[in-house]
C-alpha cells in the first residue's frame, strides 16, 4: 500500500468553501480542455456565456426565467431529502401541475383573471401533490423503494402529456400539428419588472421553506425522521403520517413550478414544459446541502450554465448538449472534492520506496 | 516460565484520529504460549493498538516484531502472513453465507470452490483445537457463541499462532465464557499466543498469565498476574484508587405501580419473541432484567413503551391498561424508555443533530403552535450538560462529535428530565468506563429515592447483583424466574438465562 | 395478436435490458448502487454505432460500445470507491453525463442507418435441434448472435456468482465488506472491476439499441430502459438467472403499444407506451409486500466501505 487515507479533524467553513471553488475552476479546466479540443479558445466561450447570461438587462431577465422553476423545484425536493426520501421524480411532478393547471386554463377561462390563477396555481399544487403521494404511500406503507418508482412516474406523466397533446387536447386549429392551443390572456401570469410574477412565488417559497425546515415542527420531525427512524418511533411521530405530509409538500410545490412553467412561460402545456430541471434540481438542493439560501444561489449558477450555454450554441456552433456535459463535469468534480474536506491522503513513502526497488529488480 | 521466547513486540506504537491521539508511544510485548491479557477503560486505546496488530488500521508511527523480524503490517492479509489473527467485537461474518463459504472466503482454491477436500482439512483443524461447529449451517441461524467459535476456527484455519480476542465474553452467558477459555487454554498448549481484551477484572484474573494495563494511549505497566491482585490493577487501569462497590439503597415500599399480565407479541416473520410475560413493579425499586443477548430484552423494553405491537396481555399503569395506546400516550403518562444498542446508534438520539435539539425531541409536542421553540430546550441542555458534567464544546455540538459515555450521559439526562414514573433503561453503562459507570448508578439510586420504578436491563451480572433489588431472568422471550439480587448466585442465573426453570427461587 | 412473432419480439425487445440488468446487478453485488446505468447505455448505444458507422465492422462496434460503458463506470468507480461520494447523486450526475456525451456526439449521426452488411451480421441464425422445436424453437433460438450472447451471458455470470470462489468473493464484499476486509479479500480491485464489468454490459445493452433494435440514430435513444433494469434488478432479486425471465416480459410490455396499434382494441398507442412504467411500479410494490432473506439486497448496497471508519 503506497497511498493511505486517514480521517481529517472537522474542518473550517472558510476552508470547505475554498475546496469547493477550487473543485469548481478543476472543473471549468477540464471542461476548458475539451473545448480546446474541438479547436475553440476555452477563455472566449467562457466570456462569452457570461456575457450571454448576464450582459444585458434582457438577457438577466431570461436567466432569472431560468432559475425560478430551478430554485422552486431543488426547494420541493429537498424537503423529501431532508427525509431522506429519494423524491426524483420532480419532472412528473411538474408535468402533472402543468396538466391540472392547464386544465382550468383551456376551460375556465372565462374566469376573472386574478381567480383563474389562483385555481391554476392550487391545482397544479394538487397535480404535483398527487404525484407525489403516490410513492410516499408504497413507501409508507410497504418500504417500497421509492428512488425507482418516482422515476417510472416521470414516465408516465410525459407519456400522459404526449398522449394529450397528439390526443385528445390537441388544438384543431393547429393545421394538424400535435400542439395544445394557447392560453387565453386571463390564465397568462402577469409580468412585474420584466419577469412573470413567478419570481415573487419563488422569493416567498424559498422564505416558506427555510422556516418551514429550520423552525417548525413539521419540519423537525421531518429531520428527525431523515435522520433515524427509529428515533422518530421512538419520539413518538407519526411516520406514515409524517412521509405523507412531506411528499404532499414536496410533490405539491414541483407542482406549482408546472402553473409557473405553463402560465408564465409556454402559455401552454407541451411535453417538454420541464427542460429537465426536475433532474437539474436534484443537483441544486444536494449542492445547496439542502439549504434554501445555497440553493438560490446555486440555481442562479446553474441558470447562467444553461442561459450561457444556450447563447454560445448559436455564436460558437456548439451542440446545446454541451451545458448537460458542463453541468456534469461540474457535478463530478464537487462530488468528488468532498473527499478532501473529510479526508487526508498521506503518501506512504518508505513502502513506495520499497515497491520502486523490488520492481527495479 | 523462564523460557518464555517473545513472538510479537510492538514499539513506540502512535496513531491519531482527526485531532485525537489513540495510541500515545505504546509498548507492548507477547511471549510464546501465553494468554496475555490487555485490560484497560474504554477509549484507553486496546482495540486501537490491536487493529494495528491485525492490519486494520496502520501506525503513524513505531515498529511491529514479530519472531524478532520487523514487519510492516498493512492489511489483514499481512498480519495474517505473518500469523496474526483478529476476531473483532462485532462479528466479521457474512450472515447469508454458511459456515463454509464464511472460512473459505478470500481462500485461493482455483476457480470452482472444492467444498469436499476443504471439508476435510477443516475436521482435523476442529479436532485438533476441540472446536465445535457445524459446517453447512447459514451464520444468521446462529447464536453469539457458535459465530464466535466459527470465527476462532475461520482465525486457525488461515494460520494465525497468534489469536487477538476483543471483548470476547461481553455477549456470552457464564456457560459459554467456560467454554471459550477451554478453547483458549487449549490453544495456548498447541504453543500459540492469545491476546485477551477485556475490562473485567474477574475473567482477566483466571485466564490471563500476564497483564498489560492501558490507560489513556499510553501503556501503563505490565504485570505477572500471580503478583498482582484486582485492586492493583483497577487502580493502574483508572489511575486512582476506587472505591468499586455499587451502594443499593432498599426499596422503599410495596406500591404496585406497574403491573405487567400475560403479555405476548410476535415479531415480523411470526416468530413469538414475548411468551406470557407477567411481572409486578413497586414505588421505588430496581427490577434488573438478565438474559442472553437477543432473548427478547428490545422487544420487551419496546413493547413496554408502547412501540412494539403485543399480541395480548395486559400494561397497567397505576391502574389504567395502556395495551394498545400509541407510543405518544406512554410518554404523557410518564413512562420513559431509553435503550442503548451494541453499535450506540439509533438509540432515541440523533447523532447528527446538536444537544438542543436532542432534548427539544421530546418536548416539542409539549409546546404550542405549529413552530418549535428551542430557547427551553438550550436551557435544558445547559443545565443537564452541566448537572451530568457532560463533556462537550457547547451545547450546539453535534452529538456523534462527543464520546460513547457523554452521548449515554444526554440521553439519561433528557429521560430523566421528564421526571418519569417508570423509568425503562436497557444497558445505560454499556461500554463506559468505571468512573462514569458510577456516576450512572447514582443518579439511578437519585430516582429511585424520589420513588420511581425502575426496569434495569443489563448483561453485566456483577452490576445486576449489586443494584437491584429484584432480578428478572429471561430467556427466548419468556420469563424463567425473578430472584432476590441479594441472595442470587452468578451460576444460578447463567442456568435460568439458558432456559432452565428449576432453579429459581421465587420472592 | 399474441403470437409466436409477438414473443419473439419479446425477447428482442428485451435483450438490451437483459444486459444492462445484469451490469446492474454485478455492480450491486460488490455493494455499489449504480443509478447511471441509462447514462452508460447511451455512451454505449452511441459510440457503438459511431464505430460501426465509421469502421463497418461489428465487432469493433461492441468493443467499443463495451469500453465507452466501462470508461462511464469507471467515472463512478472513481467516484464512489476512491473518493467515497455519494453513490445515489454520482449514478444520476453519469446519466447526466450520458446524455450530454451521447447528445453531443450523436448529433452529426442522426437520422444516419447502419449498412446492409451490419443487418446481415445481426441476422437471425437458428440453432440447429433447439430451433426446430415447435414454437419455441422459433421463440427462442432463431435470433441475432447478440441475442445468444445475451443469454450466455446471463448464465455465465450465474454461475460465477454461485459456483465460484471469486463470486463468494464478491458476494461477500456486497454483503459485509469488514468481513471480506478481515478475509484478505482485495476490496477495491474487486470493486472496480465488477463496476467497471456492469458498465461495459450496459454499454453493450445501449449497443444492441442502436445497432440493431432500431437501428437508425436517434436522440435519447434509450427512452428510460436503463431506469427500468435498475428496477429489474429488484425484481430478479439480484439472480441473473431470473433477469432473463424479468427482462423478457418487459420487453414484452415494451411492444405491447405498438403491436396492438391497428387491431380491435381502441386505446391509444400512447397509453399503452405507459406499460412498461405503470408494470414497473406495480411490480416493484408487489416485491417489497413478499420480504424474504434470499431476495435482499446486499446488506452493505450503496453505504462506502473505509477500512478505518469509527
Amino acid at each position: 500500500m503506497q497511498f493511505r487515507i486517514v480521517i481529517k479533524s472537522e474542518i473550517g467553513k472558510k476552508k470547505r468553501v475554498l475546496i469547493f471553488l477550487g473543485s469548481i475552476i478543476a472543473a471549468l479546466i477540464v471542461s476548458g480542455l475539451f473545448l480546446a479540443f474541438l479547436n475553440l479558445n476555452p477563455f472566449q466561450v467562457y466570456i462569452a456565456m457570461l456575457q450571454g447570461s448576464v450582459g444585458s438587462v434582457y438577457r438577466i431577465e431570461q436567466t432569472i426565467i431560468y432559475a425560478i422553476p430551478l430554485i422552486i423545484t431543488s426547494l420541493g425536493v429537498a424537503i423529501a431529502f431532508k427525509m431522506k426520501f429519494w423524491n426524483i421524480g420532480a419532472e412528473g411532478q411538474i408535468l402533472m401541475g402543468a396538466f391540472m393547471a392547464s386544465y382550468f386554463a383551456l376551460n375556465y377561462s372565462f374566469l376573472p383573471r386574478f381567480i383563474l390563477l389562483l385555481i391554476m396555481f392550487f391545482a397544479g399544487f394538487i397535480g404535483g401533490a398527487v404525484w407525489g403521494i403516490i410513492p410516499a404511500f408504497f413507501r409508507a406503507k410497504w418500504g417500497t423503494n421509492e428512488t425507482i418508482i418516482t422515476l417510472m412516474m416521470n414516465y408516465v406523466a410525459l407519456k400522459w402529456v404526449v398522449y394529450l397533446q397528439y390526443g385528445p387536447w390537441k388544438d384543431p386549429n393547429a393545421f394538424g400539428f400535435p400542439k395544445l392551443a394557447n392560453f387565453a390572456k386571463n390564465a397568462v401570469l402577469p409580468e412585474l419588472f420584466g419577469v412573470h410574477i413567478g419570481w415573487i412565488i419563488a422569493v416567498l417559497l424559498t422564505i416558506f421553506v427555510y422556516f418551514f425546515l429550520n423552525r417548525s415542527k413539521k419540519g423537525f420531525e421531518i429531520a428527525v425522521l431523515g435522520e433515524s427512524a427509529i428515533t422518530a418511533r421512538d419520539a413518538g411521530i407519526n411516520i406514515f403520517r409524517t412521509i405523507i405530509f412531506a411528499m404532499v409538500l414536496s410533490g405539491g410545490i414541483c407542482g406549482i413550478v408546472g402553473f409557473i412553467e405553463a402560465s408564465g412561460v409556454e402559455q401552454t402545456l407541451t411535453k417538454d414544459i420541464t427542460g429537465g430541471v426536475g433532474y437539474t434540481a436534484i443537483i441544486i438542493a444536494w449542492l445547496g446541502a439542502l439549504k434554501p439560501q445555497w440553493m438560490v444561489l446555486a440555481s442562479f449558477l446553474f441558470a447562467i450554465l444553461i442561459q450561457g450555454s444556450s447563447y454560445i450554441q448559436s455564436a460558437f456552433g456548439i451542440s446545446a448538449y454541451s451545458a448537460q456535459l458542463l453541468e456534469a463535469i461540474v457535478l463530478f468534480f464537487v462530488l468528488g472534492s468532498d473527499f478532501f474536506t473529510r479526508y487526508k491522503l498521506i503518501i506512504d513513502w518508505p513502502s513506495l520506496l520499497r515497491r520502486t526497488k523490488e520492481n527495479g529488480k | 516460565m523462564a523460557d518464555r521466547s517473545i513472538y510479537v513486540e510492538m514499539k513506540d506504537i502512535t496513531k491519531r484520529f482527526g485531532s485525537v491521539i489513540a495510541t500515545d508511544h505504546m509498548n507492548f510485548e507477547v511471549a510464546k504460549g501465553e494468554i496475555h491479557a490487555l485490560l484497560g477503560e474504554n477509549g484507553a486505546g486496546k482495540s486501537t493498538l490491536m487493529n494495528m496488530l491485525s492490519g486494520i488500521y496502520i501506525p503513524d508511527s513505531g515498529h511491529i516484531f514479530i519472531d524478532g523480524k520487523e514487519v510492516r503490517i498493512t492489511s489483514p492479509r499481512d498480519a495474517l502472513k505473518a500469523g496474526v489473527g483478529m476476531i473483532h467485537q462485532h462479528f466479521k461474518l457474512v450472515d447469508v453465507l454458511t459456515t463454509l463459504e464464511n472460512i473459505l472466503l478470500g481462500y485461493k482454491t482455483g476457480l470452482f470452490v472444492r467444498k469436499k477436500e476443504q471439508k476435510i482439512k477443516l475436521q482435523q483443524l476442529m479436532e485438533k483445537f476441540q472446536l465445535d461447529v457445524d459446517l453447512d449451517k447459514y451464520v444468521y441461524e446462529m447464536s453469539v457463541g457458535e459465530k464466535q467459535t466459527l470465527e476462532i476456527l475461520k482465525t486457525i484455519y488461515r494460520g494465525a499462532r497468534i489469536l487477538i480476542l476483543d471483548e470476547p465474553t461481553a455477549v456470552l452467558t457464564p456457560q459459554e465464557t467456560n467454554k471459550l477459555f477451554k478453547i483458549m487454554r487449549r490453544m495456548k498448549e498447541q504453543s500459540c499466543s492469545v491476546i485477551f481484551i477485556s475490562h473485567k477484572m474477574n475473567e482477566v484474573m483466571e485466564i490471563a498469565d500476564r497483564i498489560t494495563v492501558l490507560r489513556k494511549g499510553k501503556t501503563i505497566a505490565t504485570l505477572e498476574k500471580e503478583s498482582t491482585n484486582p485492586q492493583e490493577l483497577t487502580e493502574l487501569m483508572v489511575g486512582r484508587p476506587v472505591d468499586l462497590s455499587i451502594k443499593r439503597i432498599p426499596a422503599l415500599s410495596d406500591n404496585i405501580v406497574f403491573q405487567v399480565r400475560n403479555l405476548s407479541a410476535v415479531n415480523e416473520e411470526k416468530v413469538e419473541v414475548l411468551k406470557n410475560i407477567s411481572f409486578d413493579m413497586y414505588e421505588g425499586e430496581i427490577l434488573g432484567v438478565a438474559g442472553i443477548a437477543g432473548s427478547g430484552q428490545k422487544e420487551l423494553c419496546e413493547a413496554l413503551a408502547g412501540l412494539y405491537p403485543i399480541k395480548q396481555g395486559e400494561i397497567i399503569f397505576k391502574g389504567e391498561n395502556l395495551a394498545g395506546k400509541s407510543p405518544k400516550e406512554f410518554i404523557t403518562r410518564g413512562i420513559s424508555m431509553s435503550f442503548i444498542p451494541e453499535d450506540r446508534l439509533g438509540m432515541g438520539l440523533v447523532a447528527n443533530m446538536d444537544i438542543v435539539d436532542n432534548i427539544l425531541l421530546k418536548q416539542y409536542h409539549h409546546s404550542k403552535g405549529i413552530m418549535v421553540q428551542r430557547k427551553p430546550a438550550a436551557a435544558k441542555a445547559k443545565e443537564i450538560v452541566k448537572k451530568l458534567e457532560i463533556q462537550t464544546p457547547g451545547i450546539k455540538e453535534p452529538i456523534k462529535n462527543l464520546s460513547g459515555g457523554n452521548i449515554q450521559k444526554v440521553l439519561l439526562g433528557r429521560e430523566l428530565d421528564s421526571h418519569p414514573e417508570l423509568l425503562i433503561t436497557a444497558y445505560p453503562v454499556r461500554g463506559l468506563d468505571i468512573n462514569t459507570c458510577l456516576k450512572i448508578y447514582d443518579i439511578l439510586n437519585e430516582e429511585k429515592k424520589r420513588g420511581v420504578a425502575i426496569l434495569y436491563i443489563a448483561e453485566d451480572l456483577d452490576s445486576l447483583m449489586g443494584l437491584c433489588d429484584r432480578i428478572m431472568v429471561i430467556s427466548n422471550g419468556e420469563i424463567t424466574g425473578i430472584v432476590d439480587a441479594r441472595k442470587a448466585t452468578k451460576e444460578q442465573l447463567g442456568l435460568m438465562m439458558l432456559g432452565n426453570k428449576e432453579v429459581h427461587h421465587a420472592v | 395478436m399474441i403470437t409466436v412473432a409477438f414473443f419473439k419480439a419479446a425477447i428482442i425487445a428485451g435483450i438490451p435490458l437483459l444486459f444492462a440488468t445484469l451490469g446492474e446487478i454485478i455492480t450491486e453485488k460488490s455493494g455499489h448502487l449504480n443509478l447511471g446505468v441509462e447514462g452508460m447505455m447511451l455512451m454505449g448505444a452511441v459510440i457503438g454505432f459511431q464505430v460501426g458507422y465509421t469502421t463497418n465492422s461489428p465487432l469493433l462496434a461492441l468493443l467499443f460500445a463495451a469500453i465507452a460503458g466501462a470508461l462511464g463506470a469507471l467515472i463512478y468507480a472513481f467516484l464512489t470507491v476512491s473518493l467515497r461520494a455519494n453513490q445515489v447523486v454520482s449514478g444520476l450526475a453519469l446519466t447526466i453525463f450520458g446524455t450530454g456525451f451521447a447528445g453531443f456526439v450523436g448529433k452529426s449521426l442522426m437520422g444516419m442507418k447502419m449498412t446492409d452488411q451490419f443487418n446481415y451480421f445481426f441476422r437471425d441464425l437458428k440453432i440447429p435441434g433447439l430451433g426446430d422445436i415447435p414454437y419455441l424453437g422459433e421463440i427462442f433460438f432463431n435470433h441475432d448472435i447478440f441475442v445468444y450472447l445475451g443469454y450466455v451471458t446471463a448464465i455465465v455470470l450465474g454461475l460465477y456468482l454461485y459456483n465460484t470462489g471469486k463470486g463468494l468473493n464478491l458476494r461477500a464484499i456486497g454483503e459485509n465488506p469488514a468481513a471480506a476486509d478481515a478475509a484478505s479479500i482485495p476490496i477495491t480491485k474487486y470493486k472496480y472491476l465488477h463496476i467497471l464489468l456492469g458498465g461495459a454490459l450496459c454499454g453493450l445493452g445501449g449497443a444492441y439499441l442502436s445497432l440493431v433494435y432500431v437501428p437508425v440514430w436517434q436522440e435519447n435513444i434509450t427512452a428510460g430502459r436503463g431506469w427500468i433494469a435498475v428496477a429489474l434488478v429488484i425484481f430478479s432479486g439480484w439472480n441473473p438467472y431470473k433477469a432473463i425471465a424479468g427482462a423478457f416480459l418487459f420487453g414484452g410490455l415494451d411492444i405491447i403499444g405498438f403491436r396492438l396499434q391497428g387491431t380491435a382494441i381502441a386505446i391509444s398507442q400512447y397509453i399503452f407506451d405507459m406499460a412498461p412504467y405503470v408494470a414497473t411500479i406495480v411490480i416493484l410494490v408487489l416485491v417489497s409486500l413478499r420480504k424474504s432473506k434470499k431476495n435482499a439486497p446486499p446488506k452493505a448496497l450503496s453505504e462506502p466501505y473505509f477500512r478505518e471508519e469509527r
